[in-house]
């Protein structure tokens, strides 16, 4: 890095323009340990689960999402359900990962009403599998009335079999109308409790939408759109600590596998200590992830 | 972090997106054509910058998104384009 000019004291160091807030706390602990609680590893390669394991992740938990494709039949969801729940978690295991999934058919692909009631139909077989922690993740993409209706029979299928809840709220300038619709869907099924239940994708606009209402909330870390690092630092800094998590929601899009332990490197030289990093990214997933009996480590 | 934590940490990098900002709109400007609601959407986000207080963030979020409360008839794309298209072309509320 080059030399900065200014300040005039500083002209002649040649170390980055970097301070810590309490230099004696870096670097990271080199036990340092976090669960995954949002990716979608159909779409990496082994590599990527081979450096998630050495950065220190214990857990990886992978929603049911699209394929980026439509699949044109129910078949493809169960081939795709069996995928998550019986070849997905050898290949974490591969490298001492426990694997977890949720069960949906993803927003993206509800406006085909009849498409989707044949995919509920067929979750209920999947749910006593051993890493099934849920239904998700469900939720809204354009706001529209069919993928309400979708949403709605999922919370219902999540009620009526006491699972837990994991929610995808939309993109860019739909997420604050489809934050709200969701918070009203779910508010008004009165089997759902709030603790239960994880609304991802969280930003400064959202975040405290959803805590009022006693939900948990999720940041992702992407590079272009959700939450950067600095941001997602900012929302815990702003909002506290308590029912929040992060996650880096890799997929086949632009993603980063290692956001989660990229955030806590850089809440490090923002001063946050191991303890309440360790909270973040780990503590917290494991309190809320707990919630379904099924979710053990170790 | 103290201010001058934050400057030392975050300045150099706050610098280089501002000066993406800004060629984005020089190249916006050299373009031929018209452009359409998304530069509107731009500008009224920007403004926010200026405003005093902590929520500029959220209030440049606010700025881009679809205020309106009842779902849409129909989803015709998968896609968002990053802006409220507004009452003209987008959702009929
Ligand atoms: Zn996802």
């Amino acid at each position: 890095m080059a030399c900065v000019a200014w300040p005039p004291d500083r002209q002649l160091e040649c170390t980055p323009p970097v301070r810590t807030a309490n230099p004696t706390l870096l670097p990271l602990a080199p036990d340092m340990r976090y669960i995954e609680p949002h990716a979608h590893m159909v779409s990496r390669v082994t590599d990527d689960y081979l450096d998630l394991a050495t950065a220190g992740c214990q857990a990886v938990c992978e929603p049911a999402f699209w394929a980026g494709f439509d699949r044109s039949s129910v078949d493809g969801f169960y081939d795709y359900f069996c995928q998550l729940t019986e070849h997905e978690p050898k290949r974490a295991a591969r490298f001492g990962l426990a694997h977890f999934c949720w069960l949906c058919i993803n927003p993206k692909e509800s406006e085909d009403l009849k498409l989707a009631d044949e995919v509920l139909a067929v979750i209920p077989q999947f749910l006593a599998r051993p890493g099934v922690l849920g239904i998700g993740e469900i939720g809204l993409n354009k706001n529209s009335k069919n993928e309400l209706a979708v949403l709605e029979r999922h919370i219902d299928l999540a009620a009526a079999h006491d699972q837990m809840i994991l929610v995808h709220t939309p993109h860019l300038e739909d997420k604050l109308k489809g934050t709200r619709l969701i918070i009203d869907a779910l508010k008004s099924d009165r089997r759902v409790r709030p603790e239960r239940v994880i609304i991802d994708h969280v930003e400064e606009h959202t975040v405290e939408l959803v805590l009022q209402a006693g939900f948990w909330a999720g940041m992702t870390l992407y590079p272009e759109s959700k939450c950067t690092p600095a941001r997602a630092i900012d929302l815990l800094e702003r909002y506290g600590t308590e029912r929040i998590w992060m996650n880096s929601a890799c997929d086949w899009g632009v993603s980063v596998p290692l956001a989660v332990p990229r955030t806590a490197l850089e809440m490090r030289k923002r001063g946050h200590t191991v303890e309440a990093i360790d909270k973040v990214i780990y503590q917290n997933p494991l309190e809320f992830l707990s919630q379904c009996p099924k979710f053990r480590l170790g | 972090m103290t201010r001058q934590q934050v400057l030392d940490l975050y300045f150099l990098d706050a610098r280089c997106k501002l000066i993406d900002l800004a060629a984005f709109l020089d190249r916006v400007d050299r373009a031929p054509g018209e452009a359409d609601f998304r530069l509107a959407a731009f500008r009224q986000a920007l403004r926010e910058l200026e405003r005093p207080g902590p929520q500029r963030a959220k209030q440049v979020l606010l700025a881009f998104s679809d205020p309106t409360t009842q779902p849409i008839a129909k989803a015709t794309t998968k896609a968002a384009c990053g802006a409220w298209p507004g009452k003209a072309t987008g959702d009929p509320g």
